[in-house]
């Protein structure tokens, strides 16, 4: 069992939970994830390491609300127990090779995971110019977290109840043309945001990395759940990734295979044990 | 009863129409008086030829005799002093190929039923209690075992009965390896498992589960941080193949070990009571012909799935699957689509499969090697509708334990090199079981886990007492 130590409700639909895992916390690297089960009956479900505290052995996770273990997940209260917590799992994220800014753009469920890799750049002493965005402001999170690792933080929403009234790309569009160097762009987020952007990047053939996040059982390469196309080839996301070089990944199958459980994902949540019954 | 000298004592099980439907264990096992009579079958040879074909040394005319005396308890001890995991054995060894292929009964008619004989034993002590014997003086070594499948577990009960201090890691979050995440509840139930996973922890191995080594800890770090004396590496085969074919990531098509595992371990077979879901539809297309192709096609029929056929590209004679799953497959109304080769998996517009392409083989001539390879025949092509695909044609060992360690030489599919005792290239460490030998049966990881286990302990009792 593992303890939850300290909860945060970062927004309505966001909670963050710091876990008690030292033999993680120890091992922790940014880029890579864990995956956890709440109860005997539950699903393996696959969460980024937001931050790591090897001192006093705890592992940060931050999730969005998307379904039934997410949901029944948020209603638990610090102090409470999950059944297993196992990790880290997938590659660290790797530097880029060449001179240049870094630019990491966070969209919505995004911006929990691309967190722990601009806090990477950052304690590795880079400059990263950060751009995240929301749907609207209650789905936005971390700004304060993100401007202490960025050299530049942009915000913006889809329907301009805060920050600027917009889409990351849009942002991310002035840098492209501004002519600075760009090392590498970071995009993490819900999958057409992702691919939309590797879209707009590749006619200017900076390199453009992605994080993943297909359905996974097992997290240890164990079940092929989790595979991508990447330039032509079969990929397992939970060990060769979850981070890929965006302009190479077939997001249409991505797309596709994410879906594979939509009905069941729906059903499941007239059957949830935490009584959320799929309602907030 | 009388005793029958050519026939096995047939063993009850539940009828095909019926267990089709459920997920509840297929054969019911023998009662005492069908078990004493099929020992009464056994000579009790003084040579016991048997026992050349069982890798765990179990003393066979030993327990049988004592089923004839109703001596069960001690029939239990006689055979738990080899085996520690009888109830998994009797109902998974390939015994026909195994102990009872050298009995001398099989020589005119069958052999004895040395599986049932050893299943019944066991559920005859599940049932009654379970006892464990007494464990020598503590040595003060520590071993960690990696992989809690049967040759961890094998090797970790036997060093621990040898008075060392075992702890195992595993990555799961559920011990018992393929008996857990593979082999299906109908054929091997997860309550027998636990319980002898539970005798083991009796026996004071300590268990650590949801820890990927190679990932959470490494094997060096078992040694320089964690204070082992030993480590025995028992990762099995879990690296699913593919077949390379196009359509392979199609919505519906899943590998083995993805569809097995689903519906074992994360027991997707009572989804919505349990929330990891599974997708199977009417026509399902399983490739591959051995135990995991046969699992996962009887799986998908107790899922629900109307057709379910197997798409194997040699001819029934080469089926590596015991002949008891294909009997029992058949039985079911799995339908067998032999010197049948896929080569194509096609898609609705929603990236659904909706059919698999193959194409007819032939058998050539066996060359020098006695091989006969399979070969298309031009312009055989043809599709067939299907709407869920299962790609069993093999594993092989998972990467992440080598590639974490220095020093830890690897043969060329991936399996790690280890000397008979299952001694590999890293002094102190050891290993057996799948990993080391690719994808094989239980009783020959067990038996692996149990040598090493023997040289282990020489290996600890070498090292100076702290
Ligand atoms: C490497 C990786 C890192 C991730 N990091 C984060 C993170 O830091 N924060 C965050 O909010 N989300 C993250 N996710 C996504 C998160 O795993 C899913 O939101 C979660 O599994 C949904 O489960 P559910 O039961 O609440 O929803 P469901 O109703 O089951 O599903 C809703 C959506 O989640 C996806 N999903 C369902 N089951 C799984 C599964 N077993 N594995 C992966 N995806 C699944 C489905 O495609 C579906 O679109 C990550 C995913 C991956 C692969
Ligand atoms: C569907 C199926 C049906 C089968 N049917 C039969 C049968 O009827 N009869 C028979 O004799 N054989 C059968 N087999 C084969 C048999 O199950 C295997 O040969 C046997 O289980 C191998 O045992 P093992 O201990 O080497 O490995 P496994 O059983 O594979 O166990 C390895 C364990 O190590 C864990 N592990 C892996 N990597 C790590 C890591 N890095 N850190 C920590 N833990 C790790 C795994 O999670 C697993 O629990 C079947 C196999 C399958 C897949
Ligand atoms: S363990 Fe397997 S091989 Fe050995 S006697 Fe029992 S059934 Fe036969
Ligand atoms: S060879 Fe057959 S008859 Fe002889 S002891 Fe073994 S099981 Fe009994
Ligand atoms: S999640 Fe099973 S192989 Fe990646």
């Amino acid at each position: 069992m593992y303890k939850l130590v300290t909860k945060r409700v970062l927004s309505d639909v966001s909670t963050l939970f710091e876990v008690e895992a030292p033999l993680v916390a120890r091992k922790a690297k940014p880029g890579q994830f864990i995956i956890l089960r709440i109860d005997e009956k539950g699903e393996r479900i696959p969460l980024t390491i937001a931050d790591s505290d090897p001192e006093r052995g705890t592992v940060t996770i931050i999730f969005q609300e998307v379904g039934l273990t997410t949901k029944c997940l948020a209603k638990k209260e610090a102090g409470e127990y999950i059944a297993d917590f196992v990790g880290p799992l997938g590659k660290p994220m790797e530097f880029p090779e060449h001179p240049g800014r870094i630019i990491a753009v966070g969209g919505g469920v995004g911006i929990a995971p691309i967190y722990p890799k601009v806090k990477g750049f950052y304690q590795a002493g880079m400059d990263v110019f950060s751009i995240i965005g929301a749907r609207t402001k209650d789905f936005l999170i971390l700004e304060d977290e993100m401007r202490l690792v960025s050299k530049e933080l942009h915000v913006c929403t889809d329907d301009g109840s805060y920050g600027r009234h917009g889409f990351v790309s849009d942002v991310l569009q002035n840098f492209l043309a501004d002519g600075e160097q760009i090392a590498e762009i970071i995009a993490v987020g819900p999958l057409p945001m992702m691919r939309a952007i590797v879209n707009q990047t590749r006619p200017y053939g900076v390199k453009t990395v992605v994080s993943l996040n297909p359905i996974m059982v097992d997290g240890t390469g164990m079940c092929g759940a989790c595979r991508v196309t990447v330039a032509g080839k079969t990929k397992f996301t939970c060990v060769d990734g979850p981070v890929f070089d965006g302009h190479q990944v077939d997001f249409d199958e991505l797309v596709a295979r994410s879906r594979m459980y939509q009905t069941e994902e729906k059903q499941a949540l007239g059957h949830c044990r935490c009584g959320c019954g799929g309602e907030k | 009863m009388e005793p029958n000298v050519t026939k096995k004592h047939p063993m009850e099980e539940q009828k095909a129409a019926e267990r089709v439907k459920n997920f509840s264990e297929v054969p019911y096992g023998y009662n005492i008086d069908t078990a004493i009579a099929e020992a009464e079958r056994c000579l009790e040879c003084k040579k016991a030829p048997c026992r050349q074909g069982c890798p765990v040394e179990v003393d066979i005319p030993a327990f049988i005799g004592l089923i004839k005396e109703k001596k069960f308890g001690e029939g239990v001890f006689a055979l738990k002093s080899k085996n520690n995991l009888p109830a998994i054995c009797g109902r998974v060894c390939p015994q026909e190929s195994q102990c009872e292929s050298f009995c001398v009964r099989a020589k005119k008619g069958d052999s004895v039923a040395i599986g049932r004989l050893e299943r019944f034993l066991a559920d005859w002590e599940l049932e009654h209690g379970v006892d464990v014997p007494a464990l020598p003086v503590p040595t003060g070594k520590k071993v960690a075992v990696v992989g809690a499948g049967p040759a961890g577990l094998t090797c970790a009960g036997d060093l621990a009965r040898m008075g060392h201090d075992v702890t195992i890691f595993e990555a799961f979050h559920m011990p018992g390896g393929v008996l857990v995440y593979g082999i299906p509840e109908f054929r091997l139930p997860k309550e027998i498992v636990r319980k002898e996973v539970d005798y083991i922890q009796r026996l004071g191995v300590k268990l650590r589960t949801n820890i990927v080594i190679g990932k959470t800890i490494t094997i060096d770090e078992l040694f320089s941080e964690e204070g082992f004396h030993a480590v025995f590496i028992g990762t099995g085969a879990g690296l699913p193949t593919f077949l390379g074919i196009p359509g392979e990531n199609l919505l519906g098509v899943y590998s083995a070990n993805e569809f097995l595992t689903r519906t074992n371990l994360m027991k997707a077979y009572l989804f919505p009571e349990y929330d990891t879901p599974i997708k199977v539809g009417k026509n399902v297309a399983v490739v591959g012909a051995g135990n995991v192709a046969m699992d996962s096609a009887r799986t998908a029929l107790r899922l629900g799935a109307e057709n379910v056929y197997i798409v194997y590209r040699r001819s029934d004679k080469e089926m590596p699957a015991r002949l008891e799953e294909i009997h029992h497959a058949e039985e079911e109304g799995v339908q067998f689509n032999l010197l049948t080769n896929p080569i194509k998996i096609s898609g609705d517009e929603n990236g659904w499969v909706k059919g698999i392409e193959c194409v007819k083989m032939r058998l050539c001539e066996p060359d020098e090697s006695g091989r006969c390879r399979p070969e298309p025949i031009e312009k055989s092509n043809f599709v067939f509708a299907v709407d869920t695909v299962v790609v069993a044609v093999g594993q092989t060992p998972n990467p992440l334990v080598p590639q974490t360690t220095a020093g830890l030489k690897t043969g060329r599919r991936g399996t790690i090199e280890a000397d008979e005792s299952g001694k590999t290239s890293r002094a102190g460490v050891w290993a057996g079981g799948d990993i080391v030998t690719g994808a094989a049966t239980v009783i020959n990881a067990m038996g692996a886990g149990k040598t090493a286990a023997k040289a282990m302990d020489e290996y600890l009792r070498s090292l100076p007492t702290a």
